[in-house]
């Protein structure tokens, strides 16, 4: 009982925030105001690449994460982790840095023109794949090792000592994993990609490339359309969750049952070596290659970050860590099926609308700008709620399946079984969720234009700022100090989960 | 701890508060980072006017229109000619009250609420080490070949963007999107915003830039750099202009009349160059840093006013649109 | 006393049939074959599965519309009796105190009484996987020693284990019910185990769970539908 009023408030809170935002900016504006023709165009762009782009960072991340999963070697833990990093960078920076490698003057062509081939022209529909890709194959790769390695090893076992051809192990245990796993993550990346705006922009390399966040961005801070800007967000809204219902609806429910922790040495690692490691190898270069160059072009300017960039970097991270409580918090409260889908809600809502909506909303009660840091917290934890609860989601689920039983049968108390049971062994995504959140919050530029405050800038946004200024190489080092601390948070997060979870099965 | 800190910065906030006024400015972004001109107005004016310059960074005018008369802005600094009408309609502006006597602009100004501060034009940047002979006119740029690679930015979520989108409209009228089309498979791509495409010229993406006039002053004082140029167009350049108003709330009107007063005062206008990289909008060109005095500026302004920008920027936006899209 | 009054449930197609009082102080096993709806019966009397009909009553208090966690019952499953992440001591704990926190030291006593008695003396801060099977079912034992509740039901727990561990446990298990004053049911496919605790047996076999019978009286002379059974299981294991 305690525990359903605990998942209602979590849910109305969510609803609120989403919903709510929107209605504020719709009172505001008085209604909805139709769209222009060139929104439909927009609209089918928008989804056209959202498709595209979520379809192959899956199809992509299941040999990429199979090698993982079934290869052990030297620093594969340190490559895991490292593999995340693309998923938390700060857009703008990703996007130079995969500029460096794939531009016009970028190492590709630069390779290319040495061997006399034409040049490779990255601007277009498959530049923003690209780009969504270099984002979300991390992402998507992370769960599908994340649920490779909940598979109990009895089963692994048991597939084994049944001798099962490779065909039939693929049947019976990976197959079975894809399809739990897949359109979850399929849901999230399209709905990612779906507010996309400046990678679409930059990288589709023109008006062609118009998504439905930029006609947003447009009515809103240009047109001061309030009106359509909110007609503009629901739409999109809506087709967040068309997309969720559609890829919950696909993923199936059974788990795999209950392991008995006990670590076994994988044996279908071996006689793939060669494949697999080509496969990591590719995967390495397409995700690190640019990052190495983020951080290239990065050092020179960190001899030139001064206190205010100092300052906002200690904010950030503050901002981070409050965003990850919290959103752990929800996601755990929230860790249901339904609760994923209402989450969708909250990446496929317009940052945009719903800053202004939020600002409406909180105005005539405090000042918007003293409270600049606690909405940027918020705000970071519900955009990082939907990537919590799909990492998250399925394991909590199975565990309460599993232990559901034994749990009646010990009169458990709600909290005996959170602290005791739930938590420690949740503790893998755990740490993975909490992870990503605090790298998303660090790295998220989100609402905080309308709140914002001289004193309480955070490192994105002094990024901006710098770059705004003239000061490209403050701004390239300020970029590599974000870099930094996302990628360290995430990896201190990760790495708690993990350690805990080894030295249990060890 | 925490609790405590801050119940202390509340009172000296407030016992502050009463022994001094407060003077709350809107500004853009970038105005306030220790690289922008933020914190030498504050220095300067709070110098003269025994009051408190406190500035508010963000959002200009969506903030304002979505906070309406309760507005605690007693003053926005930064605005865009693009937003003055929707500003003006809002009812929420004052008449500023300065002198505009002292205005040195290419084009003639006569707004009693919207006062310039500083001002330059769109223009094509580039680097004289990797580009021999940049386009000459605007025409050679549509007919330069295919290899010459621009990078410019969205009009529909960017200001200069928007200014250049008006500067072709202005140059060729109905043939506004035939010349899109023709630039078009010059155009590396299109950036949401300046910081973006600048950073991919700087990174040599691009040979030419959509930036502005004063761009090259940058290079010039901060680096010592001569190598960037703007191409100087005969058939003139779009004007931008940075302005400031006083908000019909304010309850310190004196201070933001004085403020205002202050924005084209010789002591701002002096520092304004160098600040914000621009022209300052009320001195004289022997008062400029030697790097301004020395950068290429158009003969021709072209400059729509407030109504005809009304106009004119849904057909310049759709020329643009179709143009690149063909 | 338990007592199921024309209890009905649904089994896909099938239906099952209760109807039939137990007393306090039986031991009895359920016997049948597979499918039957051995373990359909316990989860009913336990409450993770509701009749679609009748009523189950304990000492005549109706305990139908009970959740599992409010029934005076302890049950062992055929495995995930255990959490294998906590220790042995943790995992005895949460049957003395289902908040998670630790037992006082009275509790900490009886603990390591119900350890001894199972004996696994010194085994308190194991983790269950370092355990062997036959370990890993004291534990569970031990915890029912310690939950302490009137109606204890097993669910197989040991077809596992091998014959000798096996009987073994039996013994073991009738031992706690008698410390604990337990009414204890075990669904068991083995014939000679039921023979070897049993004082009465729950025959389920044709959609019907039989009323409970004396073991002796039984297998002395078996009415048909146990005939068939025993027949069906012709090889009864050793």
């Amino acid at each position: 009982m305690a525990q359903r009023l605990v998942t209602l408030s979590a849910a109305i809170a969510l609803l609120a925030l989403t919903l709510g935002p929107i209605g504020a900016v719709l009172i505001w504006a008085e209604g909805v105001s139709s769209l222009r023709p060139g929104d439909l165009a927009a609209l089918r762009f928008t989804v056209w690449q959202a498709f595209l782009s979520a379809l192959v960072s899956c199809l992509l991340a299941v040999p990429l994460a199979r090698a993982l999963a079934r290869q052990r070697f030297r620093g594969r833990g340190l490559l895991l982790a490292l593999l995340g990093a693309p998923f938390i960078l700060p857009v703008i920076v990703a996007v130079m840095g995969l500029i460096a490698v794939f531009g016009q003057s970028g190492l590709i062509n630069q390779a290319f023109a040495a061997l006399g081939l034409p040049r490779f022209d990255i601007y277009g529909l498959h530049g923003v794949v690209l780009a969504h890709v270099f984002f979300n194959l991390p992402l998507a790769t992370r769960m599908m090792v994340q649920a490779w390695l909940a598979i109990p090893d009895e089963r692994f076992r048991l597939a084994a000592s049944l001798g099962l051809s490779r065909r039939a192990l693929f049947l019976t245990l990976e197959w079975p994993l894809i399809l739990r796993i897949l359109p979850g993550a399929f849901a999230v990346i399209f709905v990612i990609c779906l507010t996309s705006f400046a990678v679409a922009l930059t990288l589709g390399g023109g008006p062609r490339a118009t998504t439905v966040e930029l006609a947003i961005y447009q009515a809103m801070r240009f047109d001061f359309d309030p009106g359509r800007a909110a007609a503009l967000a629901l739409l999109q809204l809506v087709l967040g969750l068309v997309a969720g219902v559609v890829a919950l609806a696909l993923s199936p429910r059974q788990g795999f049952g209950v392991g008995r922790d006990r670590s076994v040495p994988r044996w279908d690692g071996a006689g793939r070596r060669v494949l697999d490691a080509v496969v990591i190898a590719a995967a390495v270069l397409f995700l690190l290659l640019p990052l190495g160059l983020v951080v290239a072009r990065g050092v020179p300017g960190l001899s030139l970050l001064e206190g205010d960039t100092i300052r906002a970097a200690g904010h950030s991270v503050i901002v981070a860590l409050a965003s990850t409580l919290l959103c752990l918090v929800w996601a755990l409260a929230l860790s249901t099926r339904r609760g994923e889908l209402l989450a969708l809600m909250a990446i496929a809502i317009s940052p945009l609308v719903l800053g202004a909506g939020l600002f409406l909303v909180l105005r005539p009660f405090v000042n918007p700008f003293s409270m600049a840091l606690p909405v940027t917290a918020l705000v970071n934890a519900l955009m990082a709620l939907p990537f919590a609860l799909r990492v998250l989601r399925p394991e909590a689920e199975s565990i309460r399946t599993d232990f559901l039983r034994l749990r009646q049968t010990l009169r458990l108390t709600g909290w005996a079984w959170t602290r005791l049971v739930l938590l420690p062994r949740l503790r893998r995504p755990l740490g993975f969720a909490g992870g990503l959140t605090a790298a998303l919050a660090m790295g998220d530029l989100g609402v905080i234009a309308l709140f914002a405050d001289p004193d309480r800038a955070t490192l994105p946004l002094q990024v901006y700022r710098l770059m705004g200024s003239y000061q490209m190489e403050a701004a390239a080092g300020a970029a590599l100090l974000l870099l930094v601390l996302s990628f360290g948070l995430f990896w201190l997060f990760d790495r708690g989960g993990r350690v805990h979870a080894q030295s249990r099965t060890g | 701890m925490k609790p405590l800190t801050f119940a202390a910065g509340l009172v000296l906030a407030t016992s502050a508060a009463a022994q001094t006024p407060v003077l709350t400015v809107y500004a853009p972004d970038y105005f306030v980072s220790e690289w922008g001109p933020g914190p030498k107005i504050e220095e300067l004016f709070e110098a003269e006017c025994a009051c408190d310059l406190q500035f508010k960074p963000g959002d200009l005018l969506p903030r304002i229109l979505l906070e309406g008369a309760r507005t605690e802005a007693d003053v926005v600094i930064g605005l865009n000619t693009d937003v003055t009408g929707k500003a003006r309609e809002s009812g929420l502006f004052a008449p500023h009250n300065a002198d505009m006597a002292a205005l040195t602009l290419p084009v003639a100004w006569t707004d009693d609420i919207f006062l310039p501060f500083n001002y330059g034009h769109t223009a094509f940047v580039y680097d004289t080490t990797r580009l021999d002979a940049a386009p000459e006119s605007f025409d050679a740029l549509l007919e330069a070949g295919d290899d010459l690679r621009l990078v410019i930015q969205d009009p529909r979520s960017s200001i200069s963007g928007l200014a250049l989108a008006l500067w072709v409209d202005a140059i060729y009228g109905e043939e506004a999107e035939a010349a899109w089309a023709k630039l078009a498979p010059k155009i590396v791509t299109v950036t949401r915003g300046w910081s973006e495409s600048y950073g991919l010229f700087t990174d040599g993406e691009a040979d030419m830039v959509l930036s502005y006039t004063t761009s090259p002053a940058y290079h010039i004082i901060a680096e010592g750099d001569e190598t960037k140029k703007a191409a100087i167009f005969p058939e003139g350049h779009y004007f931008m202009v940075e302005l400031s108003a006083k908000l019909a709330s304010t309850d310190v009107p004196e201070l933001a009349d004085q403020f205002l007063a202050f924005t084209v005062s010789e002591p701002f206008q002096s520092m304004i160059a160098t600040g914000n990289w621009s022209i300052p909008a009320a001195l004289d060109p022997s008062g400029w840093p030697a790097g301004f005095q020395q950068l290429d500026l158009p003969e021709t302004v072209l400059f729509y006013s407030e109504e005809e920008a009304a106009e004119r920027r849904d057909a310049a936006i759709e020329a643009w649109r179709s143009g690149l899209s063909r | 006393m338990l007592s199921l009054e024309q209890v009905e449930i649904a089994m896909g197609k099938e239906r099952l049939c209760a109807a039939f009082d137990v007393p306090r102080a039986a031991r009895v096993a359920i016997l049948g074959p597979s499918g039957a709806g051995k373990s359909t019966l316990l989860d009913v009397v336990a409450g993770f599965r509701h009749p679609d009909r009748g009523r189950i009553l304990w000492s005549g208090t109706d305990m139908t519309a009970m959740p599992p966690e409010k029934r005076p019952v302890s049950i062992l499953f055929q495995d995930g009796n255990l959490f294998p992440h906590l220790s042995v001591r943790r995992n005895l704990a949460l049957a003395l105190r289902p908040d998670g926190r630790k037992p006082d030291s009275a509790g900490q006593t009886r603990l390591g009484d119900a350890l001894g008695r199972v004996a696994l003396d010194g085994m308190e801060d194991r983790l269950p996987g370092t355990l062997s099977g036959g370990q890993q079912s004291r534990v569970a034992l031990a915890r029912v020693l310690l939950q302490d509740r009137p109606l204890l039901l097993l669910d197989e727990p040991f077809s596992a284990l091998g014959p000798g561990l096996r009987h073994e446990m039996i013994d073991l298990v009738t031992d706690v019910a008698t410390e604990i004053d337990a009414l204890l049911m075990m669904v068991t496919h083995d014939p000679s185990d039921a023979r070897r605790f049993a004082s009465h047996i729950i025959l389920v076999a044709d959609g019907l769970a039989h009323p409970p019978q004396d073991t002796a009286a039984l297998f002395a002379d078996p009415p048909p539908a146990f005939r068939d059974y025993l027949g069906r299981s012709a090889d009864p294991a050793p």
